[in-house]
Formats: structure tokens, C-alpha cells, sequence
């Protein structure tokens, strides 16, 4: 589904991502880890198409398509969805205006009519009890004056919507607690599907208890320093990140 | 400069007196002499006035405008005004500066209530005018206020007394039809204790971009017209009373407006302003209002600045006793090459503690050449009070556009729903539904940008 070959990114002259590889299938749960600074949010930007990024050399291909020339809003109807670190409170435009926005762009774009309004709100009701959200965060401005928690909550009810084929999760436990990490983690679980895939880019291994990887990468100063499976993760949770950066000087 | 253009006025002005209303008024023949005076010897405003400073009414001064002497509503067609007229509102209007008693709807008044033109309230009720005109309104504050005392026609008059709860809102539409007039009205509102009153001022013209955009109006609208329009506004508002006033500023892209409202509010009443300024080339308001023991006051604004438009906005809130409470927001959104002007004043008196005051200003800058000079200040001579203000000059938020566009909208209609949200907090605050729709209406005919869409709402 998506193929990343030698990946360079910098910001300004500075390098930030310095050749990455990765090659990920449908139906595959990929986490990249690692250390504060060592390139995992640069690495959600770039493939959600963020500004304010150089890439210098490389290729991202996605579903056979170069990724890189996509504007953001063409990779969202395509299929790629970036749940954020911190999601933007847009006050003055309402949350389900959003949601039923982007799902008609998307089937405009797959050459579909428009979505049937009392489908629309028949299905989203059904995900925000599944998210155990109150159906007043619809009616309210996206995100605006939410907690941490619902902010996220959010993110995770817009990709159960939208139905996107790569998820892109950055930091996704971050600010939340245990309960709405629960909850988050169950929304996650019940959109894996055989022709779906993620990328959750996490500092810590705790959303990894929740969350099961089939592939853990970690990153260090901009590279893919290891590579494994689920284990991977608690290995790093006992060693530390410096267990691999030590490695990777090493070698 | 001045002067020259304020002699040609004055002599003018000889002409025209026998036609304005009040004649027998010796009182008020004083007082539009001593004005008149004033104005001859200042002429209009120059930006030399530290509050002129951001606007400069020459472009007044090149031209000469005429005020209509008598009611004309030949040329008035009655579609295009009732769309900016309100279903359920008692409806006065005024064309050229001259009440039309055919065209108003006040049917049904309370029988206590007093909602007539200036003319003839100053026929009917000419004690209680004197009792209130020129006493909110100060014409040594700067000439725009005494021009209008000379020469007002006609305006409105509202006298709700004491008890009484309006049930419906009084709107006041302000048409001017022809090229070069000029539309001088001078207003009086009298909300009195515990009574509870809503007051729209709705300043219009035909060739309004708003009125174009009517369905069948095209072959009414014609060529943009210049003119005049200065309206000064009274308002007193009684002891535990409630208004609220709206004005909505839809004038010909090319006419000049200025528009005074000056409030004087008793112990614990309550104000709120609405201040919808979308249309002039050049365009001022003076809103200004003093505080008695505890009231409370609300002044809200949203200024759309397109071409070449200048719109000014100048509040002054004189907290005079302890314990009031004001609060300010003005929004502004600029394109072009337009220029919107925020002074916002807050003055504290020395006897004034307690005071709480919130005054904040916005400006949402879409292009390169606009501009927005934004000057909010406190005075403040009290010791024990909370007081506050901010501005924000700039552009939309980048990360705000980028998160639109990753749930799949476009960069552009990502622009225009962030610049129309942030325009549309301000309509929201309107509570009159038709009012609400009508404003909503002119902000998607007007808004600098195409293709914003009303279910962002």
C-alpha cells in the first residue's frame, strides 16, 4: 500500500529524516518509535503533506501513486488520514458540517453521490456511541474548547467516518488517560481491517498494550535504526532508547 | 480647506433652513444656529484631530451634497426596500433623510409608545424633544455632530416609558436614492425604567451590493451612487431598563456615511450594540456611552473591508460610577485594498471602582495592500478595578488550514470557511431571526471571497 524509499526530509538545511525505507501492506499495523527529535512527527507531515518540508531525495509511493505530489486535501480523498498530535480547534465551523464534508469529497472523488443526510446521521450517531462521546460534541465547533481526551476522541470518530486505507496516528496516547486511552484503543481496534493499515508513530510503548503491532521500527537521528515485531517494543520499554542508539553508534 | 468647503455649505444653508423642521422652536433655533457656527468655522474634521487621525474626509470635502428639502419617494421602489425590511418589527422609514408615513408599519404600537419621525415629534411632542436633543450628543466633540444639528430633516423618535416590554423590534430604515444628496437625520431614543426595547438602524441604498443580488432587482439597481449620509443617534436608557441596538451600514459603495450614537445610561441598565459596517467608501462611527452606578453595556462590531473602502469604528466607554460593567469586541476582516480604523477608548473615572471592563479588537488581514491601525486605550483614574483589552492584527492560521485541508477541503474553501467563521461570530450574536438571516445574507453577498457556503454554520 505504501512504499517509502530513502526518504530525506529536511527542514531549512536542516536534514531531519535521512534515507528511510519502509514498506507497508494492507491489513498491517506498523508502529515507529524512538526518541524525542529523532523524526517521527516529520515523518506523519511529510506523508500527510504538511507545509514547511523539503524533500530532498527519496520516494513515497502510495496504492502505485507518487504520494509526495499529492496536495493534502487529494491524499485525504485518496484515503490517508493523519490523526493529530494535536488536533486544531477551528472555532465557527461545526464538527458534523466537517465530518459530512469530507466524507462527500471523498465520495465525489471516487465518483459517488453524495452521501444521504439521514444515513449520514444514522451512521455517525452509531460511531460516537461506540466512542462513548456525547452527541453534543457534533453540534459544537470542531474541537473547540474540548479536553485533551475529547480532542482525540474526535480524531478517532472522523476516521471511523471517513473509512480512510492508511492511517497515520501521531502520538496518539499523548494527554490521554487510562479510560480514554481504553476508548481510543477499542475504536482503533475495530477498524483494523484486511485492506486497511496504520502507521502509529508513539514515544512509549503503552499504546502498544492496547494496540497490537504486527511491525515496531524504531527511529534514531532521522534513520530506521531496528526493525522487529510486536516484542520489539517491550524490549525497548525495558532497555530504553538508548539500547539502540547505543547499538546503532556501535555499529 | 476646510472652511471653504464650510462657507459654501453656509451659504447654502440660508436656502435651506425655512425647510427644516422646528422652525417655531425658538430653542431649537438657537441651537442649530450656534451649530451652524461651528461648523463654519471648523469645517468638516481634519485628520490633524488626534481622533481623525486615521481618516481623512476630504473626499467629503471635493463634493458638495444637497439635501432634499421635501419627501420624494417617486424613485423608491418598494421591492428592494422590503427586502431589507423586517416581517415582524415595527417599521419606520426615512428616504433622503424624510420620514414616509406610506411606506412605514406601525400598526399596533402600544398606545403609551411614541415611534414617529423627527419632524413630527419636534410638531407633536416639542418639550420632551428639547428635554433630550444635543444632552447625549456633545457638538464641541468635533463638526460632524454639528453639521447634523443644522441641518437634520427629519430622523426618528422612540419614547418607551417606564414598564413597558416591546414585544416586536422597532427598525428604522435609513434609504437614500439619488447621486449627490445628502441624508441628515438626527435620532432620539427614550427607553425609560424597567422597560425593554430593540432598535434596528438600518442604513440602505439601492444600488447596495446587497439589493443587487435580489432576485428581479437588476434594472432597479443602476450605477453606484455618492452621497452623504450623517445620522446622529441619542439614546438614553433608564434605570434597570434594556436595549439593545443594532445598526447595520449596507450604504452604495461609493457613498459616505457617518453615523454617531451617543448613550447615556442610567443605574443599573442595560445596553448592547450591534455594529454591521459593510458598505461605504468611507465609513465612521462614533459610539459612545457613559456609564451610570452598575449598568452594563455591550458594544459588538464586525467591519468587511473590500476595494477600496476605509471604515472606522470609534468607541469611547466613560465608566463614570463604581461597579459597571463593559464588554467590546470588533471584528474586522480586510481585503484589497481596504483599510479598517479601530480607536477604542475606556475611560475609568476616579470615582469609578469596581469597574470591569473587557475590550477587545480582530483583524483578519487577506491581502498585501490592506491595512488595519487599531488603537485601544484605557484611562484609567480608578484604583480598585479589572480591566482589560487585546488586539490581533493577522492572517489566518496556517496550522488551521492545514488541518482542513488533511479532512479532505481544499486549501481555498479552507480560507474561506476560516475567514467567514471568524466574520460569522459576530452574526451569531444576533438573536432577531430575520435580522440574523438578513445580516447573514449580506455577509455571503459581500464577503471578499467566493464560495462560502451558509452550512459551515
Amino acid at each position: 500500500m505504501l512504499s517509502i524509499k530513502n526518504l530525506h526530509v529536511s527542514v531549512g538545511d536542516k536534514p531531519i529524516l535521512k534515507g528511510i525505507n519502509l514498506e507497508i501492506k494492507a491489513g498491517e499495523i506498523h508502529a515507529i518509535m524512538g526518541p524525542n527529535g529523532s523524526g517521527k512527527s516529520t515523518l506523519s507531515h511529510v506523508l500527510s503533506g504538511k507545509g514547511g518540508y523539503t524533500v530532498t531525495e527519496g520516494s513515497a509511493t502510495y496504492q502505485g501513486k507518487d504520494l509526495l505530489e499529492m496536495a493534502p486535501e487529494i491524499r485525504a480523498r485518496e484515503g490517508v488520514f493523519l490523526a493529530f498530535q494535536y488536533p486544531v480547534e477551528i472555532p465557527g465551523v461545526s464538527n458534523i458540517y466537517l465530518l459530512k464534508a469530507a466524507l462527500n469529497s471523498i465520495r465525489k472523488h471516487n465518483g459517488q453521490p453524495e452521501v444521504d443526510a439521514m444515513d449520514f446521521l444514522t451512521l455517525v450517531k452509531e460511531k460516537v456511541r461506540l466512542l462513548e462521546m456525547d452527541e453534543k460534541f457534533l453540534y459544537r465547533a470542531v474541537n473547540e474548547g474540548f479536553s485533551g481526551g475529547e480532542k482525540k476522541r474526535n480524531e478517532i470518530l472522523q476516521m471511523a467516518i471517513l473509512e480512510p486505507k492508511l492511517c497515520i496516528m501521531d502520538e496518539t496516547d499523548s494527554g490521554l488517560d487510562i479510560d480514554a486511552l481504553k476508548i481510543v484503543s477499542e475504536g482503533v481496534n475495530s477498524l483494523r481491517s484486511p485492506d486497511r493499515a496504520f502507521v502509529m508513530v508513539t514515544h512509549y510503548q503503552r499504546l502498544l498494550d492496547y494496540i497490537k503491532p504486527d511491525f515496531v521500527h524504531v527511529l534514531a537521528h532521522g534513520q530506521i535504526v531496528k526493525s522487529g515485531g510486536a516484542d520489539l517494543a517491550l524490549e525497548l520499554e525495558e532497555k530504553g532508547y538508548s539500547w539502540v542508539e547505543d547499538n546503532q553508534a556501535a555499529a | 480647506m476646510n472652511t471653504a468647503t464650510a462657507s459654501r455649505y453656509a451659504a447654502e444653508y440660508q436656502t435651506i433652513a425655512p425647510a427644516l423642521p422646528g422652525q417655531s422652536l425658538p430653542w431649537l433655533q438657537a441651537l442649530r444656529a450656534k451649530a451652524l457656527e461651528q461648523f463654519s468655522a471648523q469645517g468638516f474634521p481634519s485628520p490633524r484631530e488626534e481622533e481623525w487621525r486615521y481618516t481623512n474626509v476630504s473626499g467629503i470635502e471635493k463634493k458638495l451634497f444637497s439635501p432634499s428639502v421635501s419627501l420624494t419617494i417617486g424613485d423608491v421602489n418598494a421591492e428592494w426596500l422590503k427586502a431589507y425590511q423586517l416581517q415582524d418589527a415595527w417599521v419606520l422609514v426615512l428616504v433622503n433623510g424624510h420620514f414616509s408615513a406610506e411606506l412605514s408599519v406601525l400598526d399596533g404600537l402600544p398606545e403609551a409608545v411614541s415611534v414617529m419621525g423627527m419632524a413630527d415629534a419636534l410638531a407633536k411632542q416639542p418639550d420632551k424633544v428639547e428635554k433630550y436633543l444635543g444632552t447625549a450628543a456633545d457638538q464641541a466633540e468635533h463638526s460632524f455632530i454639528a453639521f447634523n444639528t443644522a441641518w437634520f430633516t427629519d430622523g426618528l423618535f422612540v419614547h418607551v416609558p417606564a414598564k413597558v416590554v416591546l414585544d416586536k423590534p422597532i427598525q428604522v430604515l435609513h434609504a437614500v436614492t439619488g447621486a449627490d444628496a445628502m441624508a441628515t437625520t438626527r435620532n432620539i431614543i427614550i427607553v425609560d425604567e424597567m422597560a425593554e426595547a430593540k432598535v434596528i438602524e438600518t442604513f440602505i441604498s439601492r444600488d447596495g451590493v446587497y439589493a443587487a443580488s435580489l432576485p428581479g432587482a437588476g434594472a432597479a439597481i443602476g450605477e453606484a451612487n455618492a452621497y452623504l449620509t450623517a445620522a446622529v443617534t441619542e439614546v438614553f436608557v433608564g434605570q434597570n431598563a434594556d436595549l439593545t441596538l443594532y445598526k447595520m451600514q449596507s450604504e452604495s459603495e461609493k457613498a459616505y456615511h457617518f453615523g454617531g450614537s451617543y448613550i447615556k445610561q442610567a443605574r443599573d441598565a442595560r445596553f448592547t450594540h450591534h455594529n454591521f459596517a459593510f458598505g461605504s467608501l468611507l465609513a465612521r462611527s462614533d459610539i459612545h456611552v457613559d456609564l451610570d452606578h452598575a449598568s452594563e453595556c455591550e458594544l459588538n462590531g464586525l467591519y468587511l473591508g473590500v476595494k477600496r473602502q476605509h471604515i472606522d469604528n470609534h468607541t469611547r466607554i466613560n465608566h463614570l460610577k463604581p461597579y459597571a460593567i463593559s464588554r467590546e469586541l470588533y471584528k474586522g476582516v480586510l481585503d484589497d485594498r481596504a483599510r479598517g480604523v479601530f480607536q477604542g477608548r475606556v475611560i475609568v473615572a476616579v470615582d469609578a471602582q469596581k469597574t470591569d471592563s473587557q475590550m477587545n479588537n480582530r483583524n483578519l488581514l487577506l491581502s498585501d495592500d490592506a491595512e488595519a491601525d487599531t488603537k485601544p486605550q484605557l484611562e484609567i483614574y480608578a484604583d480598585d478595578v479589572k480591566c482589560g483589552h487585546g488586539v490581533t492584527v493577522g492572517q489566518l492560521d496556517e496550522k488551521s488550514i492545514f488541518y482542513l485541508q488533511s479532512r479532505c477541503v481544499d486549501e481555498e474553501t479552507a480560507r474561506n470557511m476560516l475567514t467567514f467563521a471568524f466574520a460569522n461570530e459576530m452574526v451569531d450574536k444576533v438573536k432577531i431571526k430575520g435580522l440574523h438571516d438578513m445580516i447573514l445574507e449580506q455577509v455571503l453577498a459581500r464577503f471578499p471571497q467566493q464560495g462560502v457556503n451558509k452550512e459551515w454554520l
